[in-house]
């Protein structure tokens, strides 16, 4: 029983409970926050990549290569500890945000375009015959279509991103992880720790459940 | 006055492969016109000239109803006049049968969502299948779906048809209910560029008939004399080529 004692110490799982609750909290709003710049972003990217003029397309296509090859704590932390020698001091939170939301955005772009491709030619050139300008084009004819195609790889990308957030533990967010981490000091116990990583999987499991069950649904149709 | 489309020199290159060798063609109002020839001859690139869908040497020159059919706000107007059905049908899977014929007014006309609607199952109605409007394309026979596509280019009121092999995706049994909807439609007086192999239809409701090889106009009259008593050698060679399959 020593090892419940250890890993799975109720007294001391009650006691800081709280504390990993706070983290919960703000690991769910670096998540949230990075998912949505990030989605922003990349169907930005996408945008340009697909149509803008050469110069600009080859610049996001080099944007969208260099931060996909980036490693995240490596660029997380140079927004946090390099840009300051430059002036540009960013908080935790907006660090991590950044570095999260410039490299998921960097997928969603390519989730996008792999999206917006799969969408037949003939689809952009019924639209075209009937007068629908570019924006319509893609607002009621495009997107609807590829949005079904790229939900289960948005998905994922974004359980990656709330995993991600993790990272930022390492420049004094107080996240699910530090929290845990301190927690764990304070009791000199680990169980905090175990008690987080079960957060993490409570919270990140129905998302993977879901995006299998979509991939079965879609592969099913398409076979 | 002007014919209603005029073609004057339409030359079209792939890369270095000229695809249209300097095409003049004149299209009265109301006319209806068929446009034969054997695969590859550029019949598709020519129709899909006339409403820019594929870009042209700037030495050429299309007008429709006297409108340049040239890139910018004119062909925004040229597009709305000029109605198209593919060969491949092109409905919008994501929307019922009654919205894809309701997108076009709605957004490039502005009209209001219960008038499109009501102008939809008149069409509908009208190609025959008012039945279907709540259904989503994917559940509707290939002749079905190409009766929609006629409705949704209808509802643009557009001047002009253009049709590229519209039957040629057809099961048999179906190629007759979208034939017997386009000659419904040539005796309302819309006009009408029809590329099509069906030389029934061609015989019986072109007002010219067009043959097209090697991305020239060979040979063009009225039906009876193009395909009956074709004068040149490679529209016969065609003909009977055709009529011996
Ligand atoms: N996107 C393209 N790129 C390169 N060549 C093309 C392209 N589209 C058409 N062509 C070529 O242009 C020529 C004319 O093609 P087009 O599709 O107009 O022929 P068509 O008369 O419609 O033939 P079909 O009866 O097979 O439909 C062909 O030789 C074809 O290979
Ligand atoms: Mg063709």
């Amino acid at each position: 029983m020593d090892i419940f004692e250890t890993f799975l110490n109720a007294e001391v799982l009650l006691r800081t409970w709280p504390l990993l609750l706070e983290g919960l909290w703000v690991t769910v709003q670096l998540g949230a926050a990075s998912i949505v710049a990030g989605l922003v972003l990349g169907l930005f990217l996408s945008m340009v990549r697909l149509y803008a003029v050469t110069p600009l397309r080859l610049l996001t296509r080099l944007y969208i290569d260099i931060f996909r090859s980036i490693p995240l704590l490596v660029l997380l932390i140079i927004v946090y500890y390099a840009l300051p020698f430059v002036g540009l001091r960013l908080s935790p939170f907006a660090s991590a945000m950044t570095a999260l939301t410039l490299v998921s955005g960097a997928y969603t772009a390519e989730i996008f375009r792999a999206g917006i491709e799969a969408i037949p030619k003939g689809q952009f050139e019924a639209s075209a015959a009937l007068g629908l300008s570019y924006r319509q084009t893609m607002v009621d004819v495009i997107l609807p279509q590829a949005i079904k195609i790229v939900i289960p790889p948005l998905t994922n990308n974004s359980i990656n991103v709330v995993k991600d957030t993790a990272l930022a533990s390492v420049v004094a967010m107080p996240d699910l992880l530090k929290q845990a981490t301190q927690a764990q000091a304070l009791a000199a116990n680990p169980s905090p720790l175990i008690g987080a990583a079960v957060i993490y999987i409570a919270f990140l499991w129905p998302l993977v459940a879901m995006v299998s069950r979509m991939e079965r649904r879609f592969g099913a149709r398409s076979r | 006055m002007a014919a209603f489309v005029s073609i004057r020199n339409l030359r079209k290159f792939y890369g270095s492969f000229e695809a249209l060798k300097g095409i003049d063609l004149e299209i009265e109002k109301g006319e209806v016109v068929c446009v034969v020839g054997p695969s590859g001859s550029g019949k598709s690139t020519l129709i899909r000239c006339i409403n820019r869908l594929e870009p042209f040497s700037d030495d050429s020159e299309i007008r429709v109803d006297d409108i340049p059919v040239m890139p910018g706000r004119a062909l925004a107007k040229v597009r709305a006049e000029v109605g198209m059905v593919f060969q491949s049908f092109n409905l919008f899977p994501h929307l019922t049968v009654r919205e894809n014929v309701m997108l076009a007014p709605r957004r490039v006309r502005g009209t209001s969502r219960a008038e499109a609607a009501r102008q939809a199952d008149r069409l509908l109605a009208r190609v025959g299948i008012g039945e279907q409007a709540d259904k989503y394309p994917e559940h509707l026979s290939g002749g079905q779906q190409q009766r929609v596509a006629i409705a949704r280019a209808l509802a643009m009121e557009p001047q002009v048809m253009l049709f590229d092999e519209p039957t040629s995706a057809l099961d048999p049994e179906m190629v007759g209910e979208v034939l017997d909807v386009m000659r419904d439609l040539a005796g309302t007086g819309v006009t009408m560029v029809v590329v099509t192999h069906e030389m029934g239809f061609a015989s019986q409701v072109a007002d010219r008939v067009i043959f097209m090889d090697g991305g020239e106009v060979i040979e063009t009259g009225p039906p009876d004399q193009v395909l009956s008593n074709p004068r040149e050698p490679r529209t016969q060679n065609f003909l009977s080529a055709v009529l011996n399959h």
